[in-house]
């Protein structure tokens, strides 16, 4: 472990601390630190690939003390966070100029992005709960940042909501306390292993499950969503979208229903329900909508159903294999956990670059409404570009990133007889298609309105963040199909899934 | 008995924040149910007739410098203690956070009636 871990926390959240004393005058010092800072993140995140540690914070031996602990699955995530707050961040230094404050704003982003760590590096459920905190409240806040009546409306809703899931999150957190009597997940897991899941724990696990899916805004927890997404400022519906709802809601539920609890058929079943009600639920309201960005978070909410279907879909293979699985469904198992993964990540950027495209749409025409836009291909060529490229990503058009995880998804569940699933994959993705056309059709395509006649592209630092993300889109799909970049991105967070609940003796073993 | 009255406390809050209308009801809510958590935190590490787990000479066992046998069995297990004091800082934290937002929308839409706060739909 080259790289100490607590650094993840520490460099976001000092600076986070140090920049409301910018003040207005300090506003371009205070954006170059924020952006100084998140680039930091992005190369030590580059450098955790691949590796796996355990840190005791103040040299106290888990489980007296708090831990931090590094596998293939947080490295994962690590990766996604850094990458999607360094294209959020630079596309903020233009954007945010409409909105005063902006020294606050970094500095409720960085905090965010400090819990986000938090939250994949915790090995301690208490840490976890603390930091999901950080994060969701730094969220609340910056939905709510410009302070007109929607986005209000749209914080509180959110936080109203997000703070029951809090509550649930944290009376799980002390009935694992008193069932076990240790937070440390390793000891939790190791004891849950000896004695068995009594009454107690499995109410803990189903408060754990109603809590992060409600920060995973899966259905039927969706509600507050499609408000607090396109209400908040085009980079932080890019950063919510894209990394929180997977962070806070998807990590943290894997990390809880696999390694802790170890998985049983009765919660795969559950996620491979609820993934499967969020793929079509999400889909169907996402087709009505002409307000663009709240078409594009009813989208989060399907393709979320996507990575907890693929992850629900291998636990489920392997909780009905039992203890002893056969190579076979090992092979399917860890296929569907690719698949789960793969789209994980690649939503994180396709959706974030779709968001930007719409911060950008938004910049320039001054609407989110569809009906009002149409034409803007001829003006706003990079823009236009970068969106086809995401649309065609999260659509499943090959050779595009979204193409290989769906594939991947539909491979796993045609091979461990769930036809009707892979069925279910495949009309949704039809449907993602009508939806994304009718936003080529509608913003790009069609004639100019005569009042955005004077239409013009944004500025190249807006443009920069898109490309790059374009660019990843293309060249995401290598992921799977370079074996070496497989084995050391895709491969360790497969197996921290398949492992289960052997991560606690790995933990305990790597002090 | 006391578990059942910490749980049903629980239960008022979830109702209070789910079916009230007024936004501060609604923040009440949350708090109830958020206060029922800390008593039930703190009701696992209490034991009756508990002392404070402070070591000191007395509660040593001169021979071996080990903590006796009794100061174990009838110490208060501290660890709760240490977790409420957070959630009750990070609850005090999203309070505020709600109480201003809150403001703001009043002073915004006139109302704390959310069935009147309705410009997003769909």
């Amino acid at each position: 472990m080259s790289v100490p871990l607590p650094v993840f926390i520490a460099i976001p959240l000092a600076t986070a601390f140090l920049l409301p004393m910018f003040g207005k005058k300090g506003k371009s010092a205070a954006t170059l630190l924020a952006n100084l800072a998140v680039l930091s993140l992005l190369v030590l995140a580059i450098r955790c690939v691949g590796q796996s540690g355990v840190y005791e914070i103040g040299k106290w031996p888990i489980p007296l003390g708090i831990n931090l602990v590094l596998d293939g699955l947080s490295s994962l995530l690590l990766l996604a966070i850094s990458v999607v707050s360094t294209a959020a961040v630079l596309f903020s230094i233009r954007y945010m100029e409409r909105y005063t404050a902006k020294s606050k704003y970094f500095s409720l982003f960085l905090l965010m992005v400090a819990g986000m760590n938090g939250v994949v590096l915790s090995g301690d459920m208490f840490n976890l709960f603390v930091f999901l905190e950080i994060a969701s409240l730094a969220s609340y806040a910056l939905v709510g940042f410009g302070c007109e009546h929607e986005e209000l409306e749209a914080s509180f809703k959110y936080m109203v909501l997000g703070s029951i899931g809090s509550i649930f999150i944290l009376f799980g957190v002390a009935l694992v306390y008193g069932n076990t009597g240790t937070l440390n997940m390793a000891y939790v897991s190791r004891t849950i292993q000896q004695a068995g899941l009594n009454a107690g724990l499995a109410f803990a696990l189903a408060l754990f499950v109603a809590g992060f899916g409600l920060k995973a805004a899966l259905v039927p927890f969706h509600a507050w969503l499609p408000d607090a997404h396109p209400s908040a400022p085009a980079p932080i519906s890019a950063m919510l979208s894209g990394i929180l709802i997977k962070t806070l809601g998807v990590y943290a539920l894997t990390r809880v229903v696999f390694n802790v609890f170890g998985i049983l058929p009765s919660t795969g079943w559950l996620l491979v329900v609820l993934g499967l009600l969020s793929m079509v639920t999400g889909a169907f309201l996402a087709f009505g909508q002409w307000d663009l960005k709240r078409l594009l978070a009813y989208s989060s909410i399907s393709q979320i159903g996507y990575v907890v279907l693929g992850i629900g879909l291998g636990g489920l293979i392997l909780a009905r294999a039992g203890d002893n699985p056969s190579p076979a469904e090992l092979a399917w198992a860890s296929l569907a956990f690719l698949g789960g993964l793969f789209h994980l990540v690649n939503h994180a950027v396709y959706k974030a670059l779709l968001f930007l495209t719409s911060g950008s749409v938004e910049m320039a025409t001054g609407t989110r409404q569809m009906r009002q836009m149409g034409g803007l291909a001829e003006r706003m060529p990079v823009t236009r570009t970068t969106c086809t490229v995401a649309s065609a990503a999260i659509v499943g058009i090959p050779p595009f990133s979204g193409f290989w995880s769906k594939l991947i998804l539909v491979w796993a569940a045609i091979q461990a007889d769930f036809i009707w699933v892979a069925a279910i994959i495949v009309s949704v993705s039809l449907g993602t298609l009508i939806m994304y056309l009718k936003v080529q059709r509608y913003v790009f395509l069609g004639e100019l309105p005569g009042n955005l006649q004077q239409t013009k592209e944004n500025s190249s630092s807006m443009l920069l963040p898109m490309i790059a993300l374009a660019c990843l889109c293309v060249f995401m799909g290598l992921l799977v199909l370079v074996p070496s970049l497989k084995a050391n991105i895709l491969d360790p967070a497969v197996q921290a899934l398949t492992a289960g609940v052997t991560y606690s003796d790995a933990v305990i073993g790597m002090r | 008995m006391p578990y059942a009255l910490c749980l049903l406390l629980f239960m008022i809050g979830l109702y209070c924040a789910v079916v009230k209308k007024n936004m501060v009801k609604i923040v009440v809510g949350i708090m109830v149910m958020e206060y029922a958590v800390n008593l039930f935190l703190i009701m696992l590490g209490y034991r009756a007739g508990g002392v404070a787990p402070i070591v000191d000479k007395s509660t040593l066992q001169a021979a071996t410098g080990q903590v006796t046998a009794g100061f174990v069995n009838g110490s208060v297990d501290p660890l709760p203690q240490a977790l409420v004091l957070t959630a009750i800082v990070i609850s005090l934290g999203s309070l505020a956070l709600m109480i201003s937002i809150c403001i703001r929308i009043y002073q915004k839409y006139g109302t704390f009636d959310i069935t009147e706060i309705r410009r997003l739909r769909g």
